[in-house]
């Protein structure tokens, strides 16, 4: 009975100084990142091209996904809406909840699941197969030529996608509400213009998508670059990035939310 | 300038209290080409990896080119690599560059030439393995054979004074296997390099190596010339040499007694 007690205390124990481990390397790779930038910035093209991999070759699935959800927006708002009359207020709801929240969440859930895991499996590999070793014997250093642009990538793709997240939803909004079950299209964006501040609504969704694309983004790094050299710790790894990457995203958005929109 | 590229002198290494290497000697001549040999798991990796200053010695000194590798920071280490080549077991290609990119890329990442200069430049290590041809292939296209010589190429881009290769014949063919020995020994005569070959293909080192070391458990337990090691008479290099299924090192693991794990009574 005791050793049992004790044995669960220790494994405790050691599940904490593993996780307490974890966190400091993590830090001191982030930091790392941070301090070998200078030379990608140097070379933009490897910046560029990240952002193709990890931005425009994530179009379609944020372009397709925003647009569905301001459809369902669109559909459900109007049927709340409606009950108290006041539909023309659509154009709100949608605006709103699309450039406060839905917009940077889920195009960063979309985003850690598609560049993510894709970023996470690549470093991986590049691991397994000894290309980053043999970078290192060329006396260059992997985190300043691959960590680092693509870093830098994600985390200038991130708002950009978001941004067209919100704006298919939008249109996806209107598509429901205005041409399909006939809301009048002059308040729907006129209410939507007068409702939504710059500096309140879309900055502060810009904030969050961009503090969203930093933590995919370290996140897939990390557990590429620490993955074990093997299928399955790649494996793993790519799998730890989608729902580690989801939880921060959530968590996240609620601090930040709370920063933001409840005058904390 | 000393003689010798590298010298190591009563070398250990450790993983953590786990002792691979004990108390090593070795040296290697400019424009020799070594060979460390011995049987999966024997150490030889591990010295390379040391030699290479992926790790640090334990005890003991190695020095490459001058340069104590259990003293230099990491500027030193990467100025030092500059002048120091490796082949990986498979290659190690860089994925998403085709063959020429690969063989370009530590150009593009040293120096500040022209890209019309690196690429002919590129063209002529790819040319001095016989895959100019492939150059606009991806790794994905190559053969196992293919990929070894690009790497080589790759390896070769900064005319090195050192080239480190781990396992260079694994998983050849008897062709690639004779391209690869001639390539290695042809390019290290030209060039004036040092090559530090560890192996345990026996007969195509004989044919091509200046000087062999035989490690076991972590020592180095015999060495020579190659007319030395296949006059030797010492059991170890013996078996190694002959291919013998039992010697020095057994062919069974440690293990309780045979009858005492099938449980039969005497």
């Amino acid at each position: 009975m005791i050793n049992g007690l004790l044995n669960g205390v220790r494994r405790l124990g050691h599940r904490v100084v593993d996780m307490l481990w974890r966190m400091g390397v993590s830090t001191r790779f982030f930091l790392l990142l941070l301090l070998h930038s200078g030379q990608c910035f140097r070379r933009f093209h490897l910046i560029i091209r990240e952002v193709f991999s990890t931005g425009v070759l994530s179009l379609i699935i944020i372009l397709v996904s925003g647009l569905f959800v301001g459809m369902v927006l669109g559909l459900q708002g109007y049927e709340t809406l409606q009950t108290y009359g006041s539909e023309e207020a659509l154009g709100i709801l949608v605006a709103l909840s699309l450039v406060r929240e839905l917009g940077p969440v889920v195009a960063a859930l979309l985003f850690a699941s598609r560049a993510g895991s894709a970023i996470t499996a690549e470093i991986g590999l590049m691991k397994a197969t000894e290309q980053l070793a043999a970078m290192e014997m060329m006396a260059v250093n992997p985190i300043a030529r691959v960590v680092a642009p693509r870093f830098w990538g994600g985390v200038i793709s991130m708002p950009l996608l978001a941004a067209l997240f919100s704006a298919m939803g939008i249109l996806g909004g209107w598509l429901v509400g205005v041409v399909l079950i006939g809301v009048d299209e002059g308040s729907f964006w006129s209410q939507m213009r007068a409702a939504v501040d710059f500096k309140e609504d879309i900055l502060n969704g810009v904030i969050k998508s961009f503090v969203f694309g930093v933590a995919v983004t370290t996140i897939a790094l990390f557990e590429g670059y620490d993955a074990p050299p093997t299928a399955e710790g790649v494996s793993r790894a790519t799998t730890r990035t989608v729902v580690t990457s989801s939880l921060a995203i959530l968590g996240l958005d609620f601090i930040l939310t709370a920063f933001m929109f409840s005058g904390v | 300038m000393s003689d010798n590229l590298i010298e190591i002198c009563d070398l250990s290494f450790a993983y953590s209290d786990r002792m691979v290497l004990k108390g090593i000697n070795l040296s290697a001549r400019r424009g020799q080409v070594i060979a460390i040999m011995g049987n999966s798991g024997c150490g030889k990796t591990t010295l390379l990896r040391l030699i290479g200053g992926a790790m640090r010695p334990t005890q003991g000194l190695l020095r490459v080119d001058g340069v104590d590798m259990g003293e230099v920071d990491q500027r030193g280490l990467y100025r030092l690599r500059r002048r120091m080549g490796m082949l990986f077991q498979f290659g190690a290609l860089f994925t998403d560059m085709s063959v020429l990119d690969n063989v370009a890329f530590q150009l593009r990442e040293h120096t500040d030439l022209p890209e019309e200069m690196i690429r002919d430049l590129a063209l002529m290590k790819l040319n001095a393995v016989g895959l100019r041809g492939a150059q606009d292939l991806m790794p994905s296209e190559l053969s196992g054979g293919m990929a070894r010589r690009v790497a080589l190429a790759r390896s070769i881009a900064l005319d090195p004074a050192l080239i480190l290769y781990d396992e260079p014949f694994a998983g050849l063919d008897p062709i690639s296997l004779g391209v690869t020995g001639n390539l290695i020994r042809r390019l290290t005569d030209t060039l004036g390099m040092t090559s530090i070959v560890v192996t345990h293909d026996v007969h195509e080192s004989l044919k091509m190596v200046d000087y062999i070391y035989f490690v076991s458990e972590g020592v180095i337990v015999a060495q020579g010339t190659p007319e030395e090691i296949k006059a030797s008479e010492l059991p170890y290099v013996h078996q190694f040499v002959h291919g013998e299924e039992d010697g020095p090192v057994p062919f069974h693991y440690p293990a309780p007694s045979y009858a005492a794990d099938l449980e039969l009574s005497a």
